[in-house]
């Protein structure tokens, strides 16, 4: 099976652009998408009115965005600001190229999340089947305290430790100092990792993602007008998406069923295997998820999370160099598209002291009970 | 003595059932007529079988700890930090997310995942008991 349609062809990505990341108050999400979409379409060669159709993740006010940059799109969708998100709002994209509906699509996120000061738990933050009955009378709220929970049940399970979570983290951050983009650039030690406060115990500072502005945005076409593009293009080879979120949000076995489901529906798409792949994004909103998802798509055996990681197999000069613009953790939490935009990178070899020798299959994997996978090569499938 | 500053529940047609439980110092939830999963949403479906039907029905109070945290963080007024969470899975199968009562210092290692507890009513304010959980065989701090 291939990523294609009755169109028989294939969708490639011709151009990336993202805005710089960090406190940016003179921009707003619909600000910060327009910096990125202007930038990607440079990137491809293109201009805005090129552009058939938008797909908007996080920023929310598509009717401003489309008076400024005057664009007139023949599809426009909103998907809400979860980082989950990400998977649907790219199937839109795939799905109006494949079936001929249109040539060019964009996928355009905006987040002002810093500057607005999100926060990610509390009252306004529905975590969890009836979390305003049943878990915020305890205290219970925010995405991290149910990656603390769930870490401490792998560590009963597994011996997973704290060091092995460390070495994610300074993994990533590792990776950091290579990408001038990253909002954090500093080598941790592993006692900088255990002085970092902790937020939801077990889990620290360094243990989260970080939660900055910014805009992302990738531009898709079909196979066939890609080869006449600027840029050499990147293919979607698979991309593969399945939701259980049954359990409130803290899954019986880490979300290993379900994306034990997606890994193998992406790599029989894009008809390549793990070996074939060259190197690793992984949605990493806390270093927990890292272990949980290299489990799930079968990187390393089930339970064998920790062990996996701290002989530094995610590093630049491991197995599977993993995060190498530094991940949500050190570069910015874009909610995945910045680690997309990075594999497309990756793909086409232009991240000098970062790149990957010989990246030609690069996968994003994204764990959870919403999970998603897409695997992008130089080659179509 | 202060007003309780911590978040309350909003009792309405759907929960009232449990609140009044436990109120009178039962723990009771929804369970599916078709197949007898309990439930910790108050909707008519059995996430188990997809069964419309279910009846209420009390439950032993027994359990161990599923998954524990502890907040160094506030997200919410009233609370003192640190303070821990627990998920508690009871005998029967459902799993609630509560605070671990009648420990020493609270920490983390005094409720490790797989400690037996049994279920303690807090009557925090004269409308609402929350379901707390202490170590079984100990006595409720």
């Amino acid at each position: 099976m291939s990523l294609t349609s009755n169109r028989k062809d294939s969708v490639a990505v011709v151009g990336v652009g993202m805005t710089d990341f960090g406190k940016l108050p003179d921009h707003d999400a619909t600000s910060l998408g327009i910096w990125a979409l202007r930038n990607a379409a440079e990137d491809a060669g293109l201009t805005l009115k090129d552009i058939d159709g938008i797909a908007f993740h996080r920023l929310s006010d598509y009717q401003k965005f489309i008076q400024i940059t005057s664009m007139s799109p023949r599809l426009l969708t909103v998907n809400p600001g979860a980082g989950r998100m990400l998977g649907g709002t790219l199937q839109i994209a795939v799905q109006a190229i494949l079936s001929g509906m249109l040539d060019t699509v964009a996928v355009v996120y905006g987040n002002d999340g810093r500057t607005a000061g999100a926060r990610y738990g509390g009252k306004e933050d529905r975590y969890g089947t009836s979390a305003e009955q049943l878990w915020f009378p305890y205290g219970m709220t925010s995405p991290g305290a149910i990656h603390a929970m769930a870490f401490q049940r792998h560590a009963a399970l597994y011996g997973t430790t704290i060091e092995q979570l460390a070495t994610i983290s300074r993994t990533f951050r590792d990776h950091a100092l290579l990408n001038p983009g990253a909002v954090m650039r500093k080598p941790i030690s592993m006692q900088d990792y255990l002085d970092a406060p902790f937020i939801c115990e077990p889990l620290r500072r360094l243990d989260y993602c970080l939660i900055n502005d910014g805009g992302v945005a990738m531009i898709l076409t079909s196979g066939e007008r890609a080869r006449d593009m600027r840029r050499k293009p990147v293919y979607l080879r698979g991309m593969a998406q399945l939701s259980r979120l049954a359990q409130g949000e803290l899954p019986e076995d880490f979300g290993y069923a379900t994306m034990q489901q997606v890994s193998g529906r992406v790599h029989e798409m894009a008809g390549v295997s793990r070996e074939d792949v060259a190197a690793l994004m992984i949605y990493d909103n806390f270093t927990p998820t890292v272990l949980f998802t290299l489990e799930g798509f079968g990187y390393c055996p089930r339970g064998e999370g920790g062990r996996f990681v701290e002989d530094g197999v995610l590093s630049l000069k491991g197995r599977y160099p993993t995060n190498t613009n530094g991940g949500h953790l050190s570069e910015s939490y874009m909610q995945g598209w910045s680690l997309n935009v990075e594999a497309v990178r990756q793909v086409r070899g232009e991240l000098g002291t970062r790149q990957v020798p010989e990246a030609g299959i690069v996968q994003y994997l994204q764990g959870g009970p919403l999970s998603t996978s897409v695997i992008y090569g130089r080659e179509p499938s | 003595m202060s007003a309780y500053q911590k978040p309350l529940p909003v009792i309405d047609d759907h929960n009232r059932r449990y609140w009044a439980a436990t109120r009178e110092g039962r723990l009771e939830l929804p369970r599916c007529d078709a197949c007898g999963a309990f439930h910790t949403y108050f909707e008519p479906w059995c996430n188990a079988c997809g069964h419309e039907g279910v009846h209420w029905e009390q439950l032993s109070g027994r359990g161990r700890i599923w998954a524990n945290c502890r907040f160094h963080k506030v997200y919410f007024p009233g609370f003192e930090t640190p303070y821990n969470v627990a998920m508690v899975e009871l005998e029967e199968g459902p799993r609630l997310v509560t605070n671990i009562v009648g420990l020493e210092h609270g920490t983390l290692d005094e409720m490790p995942i797989g400690l037996a507890v049994e279920v303690v009513f807090d009557a925090v304010t004269p409308e609402v008991t929350l379901v707390k959980f202490k170590p079984a065989g100990k006595a409720a701090a």
